[in-house]
């Protein structure tokens, strides 16, 4: 009797816990896709229902085919922001993780301990725009990548430092005792090890270097140079009531970013909470 | 130990100069543009000039009612967001870490949203959000409630972006808490497992002994919070009027106007508001951290 009162509540907080979450989680997304289907007619009344008529791939296909395929350029550019900011992020972090855990001097604790600061200290957005400028560099993908490399350094640092407090100093000896150089060292020893760490680092920045709105808006501005968010910010403008193509749009940059997670979703979640729990 | 340390020579040197490339990328993107705002803040600037104003722009920013507004709605922003999300995610997080079904399933949704764009979801949102036709409207009007303008009332607007921060963040900080949670060695559990229920596991094991993902939530959501702009700027632009600026958007306004001084003065006021509250907090927070 008990027994089965208690599996009679189990599974009424099973059913409850299911509602809430596709409610709360589910509900906005399905929206997204439902409004990205529609008419522009019918997109305007903002309902949650089915399409009268599925036009989700003609407002997929006009969304990239607008302003002469600059979805295109927007996602190239996303794309290769992402990918040399990243590969810069990941070697420079590591290298100077491996020397600054190995040393653990005071010059090392004082070189990290600035980088942290880096984590919370917010940029300064026009004494950068002028740096950029300077260095001939303002509205380059260059510049954004280096920009994007030194906010993105410090969290990476944090993170391989923990990483390498790991892997045994023995082995960098042995390999030296070998006749290996410290960067040879470096690359073959020690990286292929970091692999989870830079899994961590290479799926968190990424999608937050790819999804940035905020740098680009200001460094690298110009439409041949737009990006895929901006796409979405340059559509609100000019499309205001055409509600089905501004959803059809968020699908859109939206693809890239769920490719990361599905790929990684495991090594991601696992990861990050090996990294919150030392730091 | 063994027989290294008589062998100085075969000891392996480590170069500095593997700090380099990340340490002048940092010192010449980050620190430099850190350091000249200081100076810059306190000129009338045009990018290509600068006349030394003294304090006239930080003047500037705290009588004027349109900027000083900014400096209280960042603060009530930072609490806001890192209260909320450390007290719905920490129960959350105990509940996908129970043994209730589709454990797995609810952890990816939960964290989904961490990994859309902002300005996406904050498009989203602010259709949702729509004072006629908007869902939320519709759904509080089919249980007979009033309709609410929840981005067009300006007492209201900033807290219906702080709602939709919360949604968009509860990922990170209720993964932070799961590993916070799964890492409580069993031993505690059992040691209270005669005294009873639910509350007791909840409020004598679980709470205190996930005390340093507490911490680390509330830092990292304070400091994003103190930080954000871009869901600021999806759903409102500060609006209506001005009543849900904070630091970012007038700093973004006032560069979009020209006053790149005024703008610069705006950042690092932000610079400082941001020691002057986390640093703090962050060596308080250090001082009580437990080993579990």
């Amino acid at each position: 009797m008990n027994k089965r009162k208690r599996s009679l509540k189990a599974s009424l907080g099973n059913i409850i816990v299911f509602v809430l979450m596709i409610a709360v989680f589910v509900m906005p997304f399905l929206y997204i896709i439902l409004m990205a289907s529609k008419s522009a007619r019918e997109s305007a009344l903002m309902r949650f229902s089915l399409p009268e008529t599925n036009l989700l791939f003609r407002n997929l296909g006009q969304v990239v085919s607008f302003r002469d395929y600059e979805m295109f350029r927007a996602l190239f550019n996303s794309t290769l922001l992402t990918l040399g900011a990243v590969s810069l992020v990941v070697v420079f972090a590591a290298l100077f993780a491996f020397v600054a855990q190995r040393k653990n001097d005071r010059i090392a604790t004082l070189l990290m301990g600035v980088l942290v600061a880096g984590l919370m200290i917010p940029p300064s957005v026009v004494p950068t725009i002028s740096l950029l400028r300077t260095l001939g560099i303002y509205k380059t993908l260059y510049g954004m990548i280096l920009i994007d490399v030194a906010l993105f350094l410090p969290f990476a640092a944090m993170i391989f430092r923990t990483a390498m407090t790991g892997i045994p100093r023995d082995l960098d000896e042995a390999s030296y005792i070998d006749g290996a150089g410290p960067l040879s060292i470096f690359f073959q020893v020690i990286l292929p090890l970091l692999k989870p760490a830079i899994v961590t680092v290479v799926v968190t920045s990424s999608v937050n270097i790819f999804n940035d709105f905020v740098g680009p808006l200001y460094f690298l501005p110009g439409a041949k140079n737009v990006t895929a968010p901006l796409t979405l910010y340059n559509y609100i403008s000019q499309f205001k009531t055409e509600w089905n193509l501004l959803f059809a749009n968020v699908l859109v940059v939206s693809v890239i970013p769920l490719l990361i997670f599905i790929f990684f979703q495991r090594q991601l979640v696992s990861g990050m909470m090996g990294g919150a729990v030392k730091g | 130990m063994r027989k290294r340390g008589s062998k100085t020579a075969l000891t392996m040197s480590y170069p500095n100069w593997f700090y380099l490339p990340a340490v002048i990328t940092f010192a010449i993107f980050f620190i430099w543009p850190t350091l000249s705002a200081f100076y810059y803040s306190l000129t009338r600037w045009t990018i290509f000039d600068a006349t030394f104003i003294g304090l006239e722009n930080y003047a500037q920013f705290l009588s004027d009612p349109m900027l000083s507004i900014g400096l209280k709605n960042t603060f009530i922003y930072g609490i806001l967001t890192s209260g909320l999300k450390t007290v719905l995610a920490l129960p959350l997080a105990v509940l996908l870490t129970s043994g209730i079904r589709f454990k797995g399933f609810y952890r990816s949704l939960v964290f989904f949203p961490v990994l859309v764009s902002t300005i996406a979801v904050g498009i989203t949102f602010s259709i949702l959000m729509q004072p006629n036709e908007g869902l939320f409207n519709v759904l509080l009007a089919s249980v007979g409630a009033p309709r609410v303008d929840w981005l067009g009332n300006p007492r209201l607007a900033l807290f219906s972006v702080i709602f939709v921060d919360v949604w968009k963040g509860i990922g990170i900080a209720t993964v932070i808490f799961m590993a916070g949670i799964l890492a409580i060695p069993q031993d505690y559990f059992d040691a209270v497992r005669l005294e009873g229920g639910f509350w007791i596991k909840f409020r004598h094991v679980i709470i205190p002994l996930v005390r340093n993902s507490t911490f680390t939530v509330i830092l990292l959501s304070f400091i994003g919070g103190l930080r954000t702009f871009d869901l600021i700027w999806a759903m409102t632009g500060g609006g209506p009027g001005f009543a849900s600026d904070v630091l970012t958007s007038i700093i973004y306004k006032q560069y979009q106007a020209g006053f790149y001084g005024l703008s610069t003065a705006g950042n690092v006021i932000l610079f400082l508001m941001v020691t002057i509250l986390v640093f703090p907090l962050r060596s308080f927070f250090n001082s009580r951290e437990i080993e579990v």
